[in-house]
């Protein structure tokens, strides 16, 4: 394709907490200015900045990446915000890889930030319009509605169990006990404790979600020949993907994420990639509840159809299994502020691949990673390739 | 890299650090409003709730009859060939059900919110209503239920002219 070849050399990350004293702008600030002190690079190596933040009204800022754009090292450069609901997280790197694979720049800072606490009573009130203002809003809908419908129906097609599911809440608590930035890892979680919690919208239950969080985080990406004079251990960019699926949302079947397997594809093939459960050696898919960790291994095509929660009670998807899945402790460990959160999977991948993710580090030198991010009306996949070596 | 670092920035505050006023903030009330064209296709959806009847559209190329309609078939993307009235009733493809309300205060009756599949559209062609005169427990996956309308001097073209969905033997 004529594309230059892209790494991660750098990556920064705040504490994910449930409401953050600093603003949105600072904490953009504090991730991007770890990431570039990590790899040694100051903001005069930065060609362009793509950053990636989800809706305006969370902070009722319109055009909230210019107002972002100086706390993410945006002053005088190239500048592009990018946004789809949740995918953003996957899908702001993914603009930051193109930004240098083209050749145009050859470091771009990719910053991701969500301050979701600012919305009172609660970021709902704004979520919810992304219902259709005419066929859908008027009946009073709850954004709790969607997952837990989807769940249902997912539920309802293979014959699951709550307790299948929760084992990913489970799993992902406890990764996230040994992340230093995480909000809700807990060490002790049992899959009684998700069962007993309390039900919001059923089948989805207080601990199968993943609650209001504020936090930012930043990669530094760069092209081949600029890597290797930053680092010797560059992480590589080899696939990316991404694809939007109708927002008819209920005219699909929602039991299967078609838009995810359309983006892995895409990824996929970008990477040379012929049989995915081999050579994938640790994931980091988009677990906001903990049904879409095992939809999204599906769609990512790690799992067949209706098995996903076979290998996480089997314990292949543990930090020790043979797929090691969300190690950092996922969006249900370690928090969700949308953005970021998506961008921590990126973030993960690189330290896993490096060696560098301390107490979480999966055993069996991991070469090839993926992370994916999933959003807007249940509707977007997004999905990154990385390794080490070739 | 996370291995090295010892301390990473971020400072979290409780919900009592704003009662008690603890830390500084400000507040801001949005007072957005709007007003919406309800476009044509979905303009003559509304207009037939009004009148007790659900209206999907046909394309001839895919061979499918959709609801919500719209003016063009997104698939083929080529203008849809007609308006097709569909049945008050379906079956319910998902539903839940939900205590909570969109600021997350508990509500006394659950919701039950559906995606129910209209009789006369293609296979899984749904749309979002609510179910009621039924016992959250007894609800199921392929039940089938029937339209309850609000009484026709009180429709006003909008959504709501459904009550809601009830059971059908
Ligand atoms: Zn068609």
């Amino acid at each position: 394709m004529g594309l230059r070849k892209v790494a991660v050399v750098g990556a920064g990350m705040t504490k994910f907490v449930r409401r953050a004293q600093e603003t949105g702008r600072e904490l953009a600030y504090e991730a991007a200015k770890m990431a570039l002190d990590s790899c040694e690079l100051t903001l005069d190596d930065v060609d362009a900045v793509a950053l990636g933040t989800a809706p305006d009204a969370f902070d009722a800022v319109h055009m909230k990446g210019e107002y972002l754009s100086d706390g993410a090292g945006a002053w005088r450069k190239p500048f592009m915000r990018s946004y789809v609901g949740g995918g953003t997280g996957v899908f702001a790197p993914i603009q930051g890889w193109y930004h240098v694979a083209s050749g145009l720049f050859d470091v771009c800072l990719v910053v991701c930030e969500e301050k979701m606490s600012s919305c009172q009573p609660h970021p709902q009130g704004a979520f919810l319009t992304i219902f259709d203002h005419t066929t859908e809003r008027p009946l009073g809908p709850n954004l709790l509605w969607i997952f837990a419908l989807e769940m249902n129906r997912y539920m309802q097609t293979y014959g699951l169990q709550k307790k299948d599911i929760a084992l990913v809440s489970v799993k992902n608590k406890r990764n996230a006990a040994d992340h230093p930035c995480a909000l809700l890892g807990d060490p002790n979680i049992t899959v009684e404790d998700v069962l007993n919690s309390e039900v919001l919208a059923w089948p989805v239950q207080r601990l199968d979600v993943s609650p209001v969080t504020d936090g930012a985080v930043a990669v530094v990406l760069a092209a081949e020949n600029v890597a290797k004079r930053i680092t010797d251990k560059p992480v590589w960019i080899k696939g990316v993907g991404w694809s939007l699926d109708t927002a008819y949302w209920t005219n699909r079947d929602l039991y299967y994420p078609k838009y995810v397997e359309y983006a892995a594809r895409m990824a996929y093939e970008m990477a040379g990639i012929r049989e995915p459960r081999k050579e994938i050696h640790v994931v980091e898919p988009y677990d906001p509840f903990d049904y879409k960790e095992l939809h999204h291994l599906e769609g990512l095509l790690l799992a067949d159809k209706g098995e996903a929660p076979r290998l996480t009670a089997e314990g292949v998807t543990a930090r020790t299994g043979n797929m090691p899945v969300c190690p950092s402790g996922g969006l249900l460990g370690v928090g969700n502020p949308i953005a970021a959160a998506g961008l921590m999977k990126v973030a993960e991948i690189f330290w896993q691949l490096r060696g560098e993710a301390g107490k979480r580090q999966v055993p069996g030198k991991p070469i090839t990673g993926l992370a994916q991010a999933w959003g807007d009306l249940m509707q977007v996949g997004t999905v990154i390739i990385l390794g080490i070596g070739g | 890299m996370t291995a090295k670092i010892k301390e990473f920035p971020g400072v979290g505050l409780r919900e009592s650090d704003f009662t008690e006023r603890k830390v500084l903030f400000t507040e801001w009330k949005p007072n957005a409003q709007y007003a919406w064209d309800a476009g044509i296709a979905i303009g003559r959806y509304l207009a037939e709730l009004k009148e007790g009847r659900i209206i999907g559209v046909h394309c001839h190329r895919c061979r499918r009859t959709v609801v919500p309609p719209r003016i063009f078939c997104e698939w083929c993307f080529r203008p849809m060939d007609e308006w097709v009235y569909l049945e008050d009733h379906g079956v319910v493809n998902t539903f839940s059900i939900c205590h909570v309300r969109w600021d997350m205060e508990r509500l006394e009756e659950p919701l039950i919110p559906a995606v129910i599949e209209i009789a006369g559209a293609s296979k899984g062609m749904g749309i979002l209503h609510l179910l009621g005169e039924v016992d959250p427990k007894q609800v199921k996956i392929g039940m089938k239920v029937k339209a309850v309308w609000k009484p026709a001097a009180e429709r006003i073209g909008a959504i709501t002219d459904i009550l809601y969905f009830k059971p059908v033997e």
